[in-house]
């Protein structure tokens, strides 16, 4: 005790400091906010002063495209060729010759492809597997979404290969050299995860043009990050007695790469591979707008037209995807991770892979048969359901029934909570911000920490995006605030009850898995278009990590400090505020940290609902394919997301090492 | 003094010159820290523990020197952070010394290239490690075929190879399980398996058995000393525990702060300890099966002896029938002559833990 009294009073004296810095700093602002008929500069950032940055990159980018034509034309060449094997293979037919001559080679029938993705489930988790995917299949057939379908999963199948090879290749190279690693690799990486997915469209678009394969680049560039992520990380977490194994076993710098480093952080990269898929559907489904065509797309249409009855149907088709190729991935990575059960090597092919040899055997066979049967080659209309008429109903009769609770509840939220953040947030002097910002970034991480958030923060506002930005903040912050609010007790209760935790790890777990489009539509069918919509999406999709944080963070207290607390004498509650709560608190603060960044990404993709923040902006400067306006906007955001990421991280950093 | 010159073989306290030396450090330094390498050379190869402290270094592996001669078990000892792991990979140069020379068979292991160390790590050295590190991702089998692979042996070649070790560490049957599926004992033997799968003629094993449990432990011990007896390594055992020590080495090098602090058989240590804390190490240590006959006996004062003893023949082998018998042995060489005799005094003294001058040698 008295160890502990002592520390605490040579701490106290720094933070009392810091609370005289804080409040001199705030009132320091409050002025600067109260004199702005004085210091209108130092509240909205003047308009002569803009640096024109947009127009900049607009020049940069035409320059390219207008000199490099030749490069990204053969690029497209070059990627169109497997591209389009994949896609008339899944979906459109092979067309062979032209006019009257034309040979048309059928597209995998449906009923094959059901068949082989339930072969592939039972191989990689037996039956309930094989069922589970086989299932999503057939749904997909019978609600009528199939070509659609397979053109998005013809896409995700070139893309993934590509993202794959790349991240392993970059991942070495990162781990092999730390200095690469450190100036280029992280920064690049951070980046490319915060940077939103519309403001990859826009160069792609520009660059590529409208077609399958610029969706397909954009998805390749938005999956790679966490396979260079997975196999650094995996790479240097192999024991390093395995490592002087290999070197006395006399392995040279290539044998023990690939055939004891590479092979011993196989579980590591099979959870990169199951990340870089769902992160290649997401963006496959977003890349709709620029041409990748597929489930997206039919979303993308429907909720133009406000048809939510066929936003949902498709909607659910990309759930029903989502969900069969997760835990595929994840069975077989799972399946690789622990090892091959032993079978006698055998000679012939289809001894040693008999499910392969099946699948492939049942593909031929269906397909031909599609040639005699068109029941096989196209999924026949007699059979196929549709359940937009149903949700239309249900939407109806719930707007007709509803309109007054909801409408009351909306209006509520808006003139209550929204628009008085709102006018707060646009309101907040610039400098004002970039200063309260970097002196929590000199508290936090230093010097260098409080350069990097005022300078980005400065970005924002010099290049004119000031009121937008806040207003993205406004947003991203309300919801994240709304979603920890929500996340963080229902972590808590799944952290004390095992009961709870079975029922909410299986809903987060799909949460997680859902590309976040799917989210917006049902909430746009009941509150329709505007800031509430995209708040309840951006809280449906971020609260995911708030959970799951909290629930580990809780879970993983060591037993013994907890059992040390009872004994002591506390109370639960005192057992839970002290001992608990500290412990598990940067874990908390990572979710925390985890469910800003997913909101961030979310807000932007609720453009489409109807924002008026940066999302909008990317949005409108993608559909008038502006493309300084766009990536402007694009690393705006991303800055945001790296303040606030870097802030937390900094943050946590220290109580951790407060905790040893 | 004991009589030299009769010739017992594979005995301790033998004189072992004769056999040639296998691997040696001279003037061995490993230093961490900025510049370590220049501060070592500058002082030639001499420095002191607290030189190396005021010069903010690290010192891990600190002057050592040490000869190891074919066929034995040398073991080097100590606690952790002694810098037993870091010593003993110097001598496989899986860590760069900063200073001195390790000899392999006479040739510095540290001035030749990379393609010769990685030949002479393929064919001349093995090693065992502490906590297996077998591949995850390769069954039995290929985890002992695997270094035989690396060198570019077809499949039927070491798969023929493998099968033999295996064999011989009693695994057969197992050939197809994965390393999660098996024991840590199991394990450890596919750890030794894959180590002699190319017959090294330098076996180096990194505590290969302070993952297991004590009777698990015991095992693998009398199993190594079973494989020994066949195969004849030159051996270097890292170990923590002087108990495991003892009953496995010819040598003992006992290492404290990076220092080699004495090298001795374990008679040796327990007879005549260096410092206090190597008498520290041998003080719970059962002196009746270390301590040998030769170190007990005086000369024949003509009193009528109850038996025959030979002199590297431990206590604890003949201390029952000497209490018995009541009267002392006599201690003969391998030609059947007297050269002492051990009186029941001296060994109930020994076994009592009485200490009186003169009684051992």
């Amino acid at each position: 005790m008295t160890v502990t009294a002592s520390t605490s009073e040579a701490r106290s004296r720094p933070v009392q400091i810091w609370l005289v810095v804080w409040a001199c700093a705030l009132a320091a602002v409050l002025s600067v906010f109260l004199l702005q008929d004085r210091l209108p500069w130092a509240v909205n950032y003047p308009a002569g002063a803009i640096v024109p940055v947009a127009d900049w990159v607009s020049a940069l980018m035409n320059l390219i495209k207008s000199n490099f034509s030749w490069l990204t034309r053969s690029i497209t060449a070059a990627l169109g060729v497997p591209l389009d094997f994949a896609l008339n293979l899944l979906a459109k037919n092979f067309k062979i010759g032209r006019g009257a001559d034309m040979i048309i080679l059928p597209r995998l029938s449906w009923v094959g492809v059901c068949i082989a993705a339930f072969l592939a489930g039972r191989a990689a988790g037996g039956w309930k597997l094989g069922a589970l995917v086989g299932g999503c299949f057939l749904y997909i057939a019978l609600f009528g979404q199939w070509t659609s379908a397979m053109l998005t999963l013809g896409l995700i199948s070139i893309a993934v290969p590509f993202c794959i090879v790349t991240g392993l290749f970059v991942g070495i190279w990162a781990w092999r050299k730390p200095w690469a690693e450190r100036l280029l690799i992280s920064p690049a990486l951070d980046l490319m995860q915060t940077i939103p997915t519309f403001a990859y469209l826009i160069p792609m678009l520009l660059l590529f043009g409208n077609s399958p394969v610029s969706a397909m680049i954009a998805t390749a560039i938005f999956a790679t990050p966490p396979m260079v992520r997975a196999t650094m990380l995996g790479l240097s977490r192999v024991p390093s007695e395995i490592d002087d194994f290999s070197e006395m076993a006399g392995c040279t710098a290539r044998q023990k790469l690939w055939r004891v480093l590479l092979p011993s952080a196989r579980p590591a990269l099979m959870v990169g591979v199951n990340q870089v898929i769902m992160l290649a559907l997401n963006m496959v489904i977003i890349a709709s707008m620029i041409g990748a065509g597929g489930l997206g797309y039919d979303v993308l249409l429907a909720l133009r037209a406000l048809k939510v009855g066929e936003a949902m149907e498709a909607g659910l088709a990309i759930v029903a995807l989502a969900i069969a190729l997760d835990r595929l991935s994840q069975a077989i990575a799972r399946n690789h991770a622990q090892g091959h059960v032993y079978q006698e090597v055998s000679p012939s092919f289809w001894r040693r892979y008999p499910n392969l040899t099946l699948a492939i055997a049942i593909l031929a066979a269906t397909t031909l048969l599609g040639l005699l049967v068109p029941a096989f080659a196209a999924v026949p209309k007699a059979i196929t359901f549709t359940t937009a008429p149903m949700w239309k109903t249900a939407v109806s009769w719930i707007t007709i029934n509803f309109f007054d609770t909801i409408e009351a509840f909306r209006v509520a939220l808006i003139l209550n909570v929204l628009n008085p953040v709102r006018a707060f947030c646009e309101g907040f002097p610039w400098l004002g911000a970039v200063f309260l910002l970097g002196l929590a970034g000199y508290q936090l991480g230093g010097l260098r920490l409080a350069a990097l958030v005022a300078a980005l923060t400065v970005f924002c506002a010099v290049t004119g995006l000031w009121e937008k930005t806040m207003a993205t903040v406004y947003l991203c912050g309300i919801s994240a605030f709304i979603a920890c609010l929500v996340g963080i007790p229902i972590g808590l209760m799944a952290s004390r009850s095992d009961r709870v935790e079975k029922i909410v790890t299986p809903i987060i777990d799909t949460l997680q898995v859902l590309p976040s489009f799917c989210f917006i539509i049902p909430v746009v069918m009941l509150f329709r278009v505007g800031d509430v919509t995209a708040m309840i999406a951006t809280v449906a999709f971020a609260v995911v990590p708030a959970i799951r944080y909290t629930n580990h963070g809780l879970r993983q207290v060591p037993p013994a400090l907890i059992e040390a607390a009872k004994v002591s004498g506390c109370t639960k509650r005192q057992t839970f505020l002290r001992v608990q709560l500290p412990l598990a608190l940067p874990e908390i603060m990572l979710g925390v940290n985890q469910t800003i960044l997913m909101a961030l990404a979310m807000i932007i993709i609720c453009a489409m609902v109807g924002t008026r923040d940066l999302g909008q902006e990317v949005f409108i400067a993608l559909s008038k394919a502006d493309s300084g306006r766009g990536i402007v906007a694009g690393l705006a955001i991303a800055f945001i997301g790296i303040v606030a990421d870097r802030l937390f991280n900094a943050w946590t950093a220290k109580a951790r090492a407060r905790l040893g | 003094m004991a009589d030299t010159t009769e010739q017992v073989p594979q005995a301790a306290g033998t004189p072992k010159d004769a056999r040639p030396i296998k691997l040696a450090c001279r003037n061995v330094w490993k230093l961490f820290g900025a510049n370590a390498a220049n501060f070592i050379r500058q002082r030639d190869g001499k420095a002191s523990m607290a030189d190396v402290a005021a010069a903010g270094l690290v010192g891990a592996v600190r002057a050592v020197d040490l000869e190891i001669r074919q066929g034995e078990i040398f073991i080097i000892m100590g606690l952790s952070g002694s810098g037993k792991s870091t010593l003993v990979r110097c001598m496989s140069r899986l860590v760069e010394p900063t200073h001195g020379k390790v000899e392999f068979e006479g040739k510095d292991l540290l001035k030749i290239s990379d393609a010769a160390l990685i030949e002479l790590r393929r064919h001349r050295m093995g090693m065992v490690f502490q906590n297996f590190a077998l591949l995850p991702h390769l069954n039995v089998l290929e985890n002992i075929a695997f270094p035989l692979g690396i060198q570019g042996q077809d499949r039927p070649t070491r798969e023929k190879r493998a099968r033999e070790v295996i064999e011989l560490v009693g695994l057969r049957g197992r050939e197809h399980f994965y390393p999660r599926e098996l024991s840590g004992g199991q394990q450890q033997r596919v750890g030794i398996a894959r180590s002699l799968a190319t017959k090294p003629e330098i076996w180096f094993l990194d505590e290969p058995f302070s993952a297991l449990d004590p009777l698990i432990r015991r095992e693998m011990q009398d199993e190594l000393m079973r494989l020994q007896t066949m195969l004849h390594k030159t051996i270097v055992f890292i170990t923590h525990d002087f108990d495991e020590a003892i009953r496995l080495a010819d040598r003992i090098a006992i290492m404290k702060d990076g220092e080699v602090i004495q090298i001795g058989t374990p008679e040796e240590l327990v007879v005549n300890p260096a410092t206090d804390y190597v008498a520290e190490f041998t003080r719970d240590v059962d002196r009746a099966k270390v301590i040998s006959a030769r170190s007990l006996m005086r000369a024949c004062d003509g009193t009528e002896h109850g038996g025959v003893v030979a002199p590297d023949a431990k206590i604890s082998t003949f201390s029952a029938s000497i209490v018995s018998a009541g009267k002392p042995f006599a201690v003969v060489n391998g030609s059947g002559k007297p050269i002492g005799e051990v009186t029941p005094q001296a060994v109930i003294d020994l076994l009592a833990g009485i200490e009186r001058p003169g009684a051992s040698a």
